[in-house]
């Protein structure tokens, strides 16, 4: 960035999700690593041509899930035999059975919750402003165009010779993305 | 493009309706593009003059909600005394009245979470305002117990909290279980939707005109830009909401039959009711979103969306679910007489002959007899009739309901202790209020948010689906993802 402090990076076209994974895995090649691409609905396979496909949402939502689940029945059996013990005809107080269904319940729910923020934070959201916004034709990026971006902070990023490659790509239109 | 799309409707016009294959009928209309998808769900939203019916409809159900309004300040000056409830039916219109709701919200769980995890791809054109729905359902349900309180002021009280009283909720009491497992199915049910809605919700920011809708859109929607990265954490986050939230709706509803079956009450203990519970939620719950998507595509043109293949699949899930429950009166009524227990067997007869026949013979008739027209294929294509099926489902449901909490509660093992109960004039305006609630709530969420999943029913679109020869280099080993 401190390179090419002008522009954030050069933002491909496309009018199909095919084109844009084949764009993708060339640039991905082409040694570029810094990339992002941008489509209307999820498109299969892209997230791996620009070679991502790990996540830890999963870990998040099972952690999520853990803590519910412990948390759940220690809230009951805290409550039932600690806190406030009450003999409920003659049934033990740490009577385990009925404490499984709201320990069900808070499982769900805290993984639930965690499956929802922690998505949201490990995609950076809210995040009311982007550059790529600054692309007046990027607002189609939720209708019917897919879009391929090269930041500038890659490595192998040149304003000529990156422009030259998208243009090669068979692309709609290049245009760069500014700060 | 035109040309093509009139000359296939017309021959769908022309060949018989009863030779079609059921499979083979589209889930989308012909001609559609992903730019037409957009353009054409959005300006529901945006652009398109809002329907003189919509502000009708508007004024009629907020009519309603003032009613409820009104009735439910009654209720808070003067107490449950206003409703019929009294000793020995203590569970009048508000728990009839809860089940019934809590049972319809689950319709949009079973289609947006159930049938995503069964990969059934029609679901997508219903399952957005299937969830409102249920959202809206749960409100109108979690009213009920808390006015039912006596003190509804007091409703935190059920939650576990450290507090001066030192008095703590009993974890033994399926009523308690009730306040997690619904409050939990609104949380749960509240992510669900509003995760399906951010993609949405971008698609409104980009493409509102005026400054409101862009500023509300724009920051509802959390700088939602598509990236590929956010797709991938998004698609996983929202599997696992809907695997979650399949366990869960079968647990909210067999904990709302726990609070009659760990009763000792005949007609109420007994071992069939959670799955006979889950399976008539959902014969009712699907009844309501028939009832709600027949005028939706009717009044904006959606036929090309929810077609008439989403209005068969639905009828034959009611059909299933109400032979289920079918099973279920039968079975009651099996294990009332093969247990030999006389108290069982007096309720069961006291349901047929007892004062309260009607309610039963009604029953038979809205869930059992008719609905049997379903396996004809004409009446499962033709909207009339569907519309008419799931409003008497719907009202033979209620109607269950009422069977089950009123005829056992008024005549127990003491005749003594027997009495008849009938709803008053502020139950009813209580319950209609409701249902006026429900109607205004589905009508903003129709005028203001996308009704219909608009990035979901691109990715039904053939050109969608990416070719297999381009998924090869960078993360891809072989054809699969390669986990490095």
């Amino acid at each position: 960035m401190e390179r090419w402090p002008s522009i954030n990076g050069l933002m491909a076209e496309f009018d199909n999700p095919t084109s844009l994974v084949e764009a993708t895995n060339r640039a991905f090649r082409e040694g570029y690593r810094r990339m992002d691409a941008y489509t209307p609905f999820p498109v299969d396979g892209l997230a791996e041509a620009l070679g991502f496909n790990r996540t830890r949402v999963p870990l998040i939502v099972l952690l999520g899930g853990l803590v519910g689940c412990f948390g759940g029945f220690f809230l009951q059996y805290y409550i039932s035999v600690i806190y406030w013990p009450i003999n409920v005809g003659g049934r033990p107080f740490n009577s385990w059975p009925a404490f499984i269904p709201v320990t069900f319940e808070l499982t769900v729910l805290c993984a639930a919750l965690a499956a929802f923020f922690g998505m949201l934070a490990l995609n950076g959201l809210p995040k009311p402003h982007h550059p790529v916004f600054n692309v007046p034709r990027f607002e189609l990026a939720s209708r019917d165009r897919f879009f391929l971006c090269i930041e500038a902070a890659d490595p192998k990023f040149n304003p000529v010779e990156t422009r030259r490659f998208l243009e090669s790509l068979e692309a709609r239109e290049v245009s760069d993305v500014e700060d | 493009m035109l040309e093509e799309r009139e000359r296939t409707m017309a021959e769908e016009t022309r060949s018989d309706v009863s030779s079609i294959d059921t499979t083979k009928l589209p889930v989308i209309g012909p001609g559609h593009t992903f730019a037409s998808i957009t353009d054409k769900i959005s300006s529901i939203v945006l652009t398109q003059k809002t329907p003189k019916g919509w502000f009708l409809g508007l004024a009629f159900s907020f009519f309603l909600v003032m009613v409820l309004s009104g009735a439910v300040a009654l209720l808070l000056v003067m107490g449950v005394g206003i409703w019929g409830v009294n000793i020995p039916v203590g569970w009048g219109f508000a728990i009839v009245n809860f089940v019934w709701w809590i049972g319809i919200g689950h319709a949009g769980t079973l289609i947006s979470a159930i049938l995503l995890l069964l990969n059934q791809r029609w679901r997508t054109s219903i399952n957005r305002f299937a969830e409102a729905m249920t959202i809206f359902a749960v409100m109108c349900a979690g009213m009920f117990p808390l006015l039912h309180l006596g003190r509804p002021w007091m409703f935190y009280w059920l939650f576990p909290y450290p507090n001066t009283m030192n008095v703590q909720p009993q974890f033994r009491s399926p009523l308690v279980w009730d306040v997690f497992a619904v409050s939990t199915y609104f949380t749960v049910s509240l992510l669900f939707w509003f995760v399906g809605l951010i993609p949405d919700l971008a698609t409104l920011r980009d493409r509102a005109r005026n400054l409101w809708g862009r500023v509300i859109y724009g920051m509802l929607a959390m700088g939602w830009r598509g990236s590929a990265r956010h797709w991938h954490r998004y698609e996983i986050a929202y599997l696992l909401l809907a695997g979650l939230a399949t366990p869960l709706v079968v647990s909210v509803h067999t904990v709302v039959s726990f609070d009659f079956t760990i009763a000792i009450l005949p007609g109420w203990r007994s071992t069939i009711f959670p799955p006979y519970f889950v399976a008539g939620a959902i014969f009712s719950g699907f009844a309501m979103v028939l009832t709600l998507a027949i005028p939706l595509r009717r009044f904006y043109g959606l036929e090309d969306f929810i077609t008439t293949r989403h209005l068969d699949n639905m009828a034959k899930v009611m059909l299933a679910t109400g032979l289920i429950v079918a099973y279920g009166y039968l079975m009651e009524f099996f294990m009332a007489w093969r247990s030999g227990n006389k108290f069982e067997w007096y309720m069961t007869m006291n349901r047929l002959r007892g004062p309260y026949w009607p309610v039963y013979w009604s029953v038979m008739l809205c869930n059992v007899l008719l609905p049997q027209l379903l396996w004809s294929r004409r009446v499962r294509r033709s909207t009339l009739a569907l519309f008419l099926l799931a409003l008497v489902i719907n009202t033979g449901m209620w109607l269950e309901r009422y069977l089950i909490v009123v005829v056992s509660l008024s005549r127990d093992f003491m005749p003594s202790a027997w009495g008849m109960y009938r709803g008053t004039v502020w139950d009813y305006a209580t319950f209609i209020g409701t249902l006026g609630f429900f109607v205004f709530m589905m009508l903003l969420f129709i005028r203001f948010l996308p009704a219909i999943s608009i990035f979901e029913m691109r990715t039904l679109l053939p050109e969608a689906g990416v070719k297999e020869a381009t998924k090869e280099g960078a993360g891809w080993k072989d054809g699969h993802p390669s986990t490095a």
